[in-house]
């Protein structure tokens, strides 16, 4: 059914011959098949995921549409149901979009928050490296993805809640992450290992923090100022004085405020510091940046909210070759058309970061790990606001974005002013392992470290 | 100088709030206020911060 003269179908993608469609492709090169639909069909492109079509949007022109456009127009509710066994019925993706909104928009990421979170971010890194030996060697995975558990717990939830965490909480934050098969498309329950160890896992978590609940209400109330989300959470009684969140609500929501900065965050550091150490150049002169900026004794809680130009860049680099999140989808609820091909309602529409960020006619050398394209005068991330898109763009932008990089910035300020690190693989053999929807570093991933002879941090604390 | 704000990418961080205080105000409802469309001159350099580093690319500065 043509909608409008002159529009035309999109083009559909080789492959995927089968009942599932390119569904088992995306579970094994999600990438290549992404790149492969731009390759042959160009900004608008269409796979299949089981029974449904998925209109794959590329370049400036298509995403800007896709970012742009309103929930109404493209609806991002639907789109990922393999989150809704993670957050649990009636959280974030199954609420109103002004109840969405509110949640993640949490009052914990304004701006007017961000030193006290610098400090904690710094404090947790001392915690853990407090830990190590004068040298050794880190699983990158297990290792930022504890770290991160425990700083995003203390930054978005709070200090209370985030100290009576241990190493469990990472491990089974970890099975959920891990239980995002995109079988969820055909059957969000399917009889799957995956699938099995996630709802065994959220399971177990409901009981950890309803275990954390019951001591609190039988305990003494914490003084003000240090209570936290878990204590105002349990303050809100419904009229007949019974309480309004109970544990498995409370879990939820927990797990969907934690879950997009997690395993985004704990990659993203993984990678800055695999890539840094693939580019010992850079590396010198990110290290020649860190010595300078904090010579003068400033602590990391006040620098990194500061510009480091390079790190920074380093980052964003990474970002680019290595988004968290690959595929951003929705479902388009009405007739749509974009550069001249139809998007019918009920379709999914995508935009990938994977292939975006890599368009050589955006991204000159776009493989080249390159940190300098973001600074003056180049400044590839500004002039390419609609294909620079690790963090999304536009409506659904990633709200944590300033947080992410202030805790990046944290992070490595923390490590590379005190430890020297380098690879402890072959540099090729260190990949991010893609058979799931939320994309890990896969194993082995080791570094090794080695305490720097003169520490040049001063945090004190 | 004119300021423009794109109402379809503004998420309210409030980092333009942080930079220019007397320009930009961020309310509960997540959405920018700008307090004075067209600041004097003596504001140039921290609305030009603002824009610079809103998060969301939101702001910019028209000269007409």
């Amino acid at each position: 059914m043509a909608i409008d003269t002159g529009t035309r179908e999109p083009a559909r993608v080789s492959g995927g011959e089968g009942a599932d469609g390119h569904l088992e492709e995306l579970r094994v090169d999600p990438i290549g098949l992404m790149q492969r639909v731009r390759d042959e069909c160009g900004d608008v492109g269409l796979f299949r995921l089981a029974d449904r079509d998925v209109v794959l949007l590329s370049g400036a022109e298509a995403n800007e549409f896709f970012f742009r456009s309103r929930e109404e127009i493209l609806d991002q509710a639907e789109a990922y149901p393999f989150m809704t066994p993670v957050f649990g019925e009636g959280v974030v993706f199954d609420a109103s979009p002004e109840r969405r909104r509110e949640m993640l928009h949490n009052q914990a990421l304004r701006d007017k928050f961000m030193r006290g979170h610098a400090a904690t971010i710094a404090s947790e890194v001392e915690a853990m490296v407090a830990a190590w030996a004068d040298e050794g060697e880190i699983d990158l995975l297990e290792w930022f993805a504890e770290l991160t558990m425990y700083t995003s717990s203390a930054c978005l939830i709070g200090k209370r809640f985030r100290d009576q965490l241990d190493e469990r909480f990472a491990s089974l934050f970890h099975d959920l992450e891990q239980g995002t098969d995109a079988i969820a498309y055909v059957d969000p329950y399917a009889d799957i290992e995956s699938f099995h160890r996630r709802d065994a896992a959220r399971a177990e978590l409901v009981s950890l923090i309803q275990g954390i609940m019951e001591g609190r209400a039988g305990a003494p109330p914490a003084p003000e100022d240090e209570r936290d989300l878990v204590d105002v959470l349990m303050s809100v009684k419904n009229p007949d004085g019974s309480d309004r969140f109970l544990p498995d609500e409370v879990t939820g929501m927990f797990i969907s405020m934690m879950f997009a900065g997690h395993h985004t965050t704990s990659g993203t550091a993984a990678w800055t510091l695999i890539e840094l150490l693939k580019h010992r150049d850079v590396m010198d002169r990110v290290d020649d940046e860190l010595g300078e900026l904090y010579a003068d004794g400033a602590e990391v809680s006040y620098q990194a909210l500061r510009a480091m130009p390079l790190l920074e860049s380093s980052i964003k680099e990474a970002l680019r070759l290595h988004p968290p999140l690959i595929l951003l989808l929705r479902v388009a609820k009405e007739e749509l058309e974009v550069e001249g091909v139809a998007i019918h309602a009920g379709q999914m529409v995508a935009a990938s970061p994977s292939v975006s960020n890599r368009l050589p006619e955006d991204f000159p050398e776009p493989d080249a790990f390159r940190p300098d394209r973001y600074l003056e005068p180049l400044e590839e991330d500004r002039l390419n606001p609609w294909t620079w898109i690790p963090f999304g763009a536009g409506r659904h932008r990633c709200v944590g974005q300033a947080f992410a990089m202030m805790q990046l910035k944290a992070i490595f300020s923390m490590l590379l002013l005190d430890w020297e690190f380098e690879l402890a693989q072959a540099p090729d053999t260190y990949r991010n392992d893609h058979s799931k929807m939320v994309v890990q570093l896969q194993q082995p991933c080791v570094v090794r470290y080695r305490r720097r002879a003169v520490a040049r941090s001063h945090h004190g604390s | 100088m004119r300021i423009v704000v794109d109402r379809d990418l503004c998420q309210g961080h409030g980092v333009c709030e942080s930079e220019a205080p007397d320009v930009f105000e961020v309310g509960k409802d997540h959405q920018v206020v700008v307090l004075d469309a067209s600041p004097p001159q003596d504001q140039r350099a921290v609305v030009e911060a603002a824009v610079r580093f809103c998060p969301t690319h939101a702001l910019s500065i028209a000269d007409d």
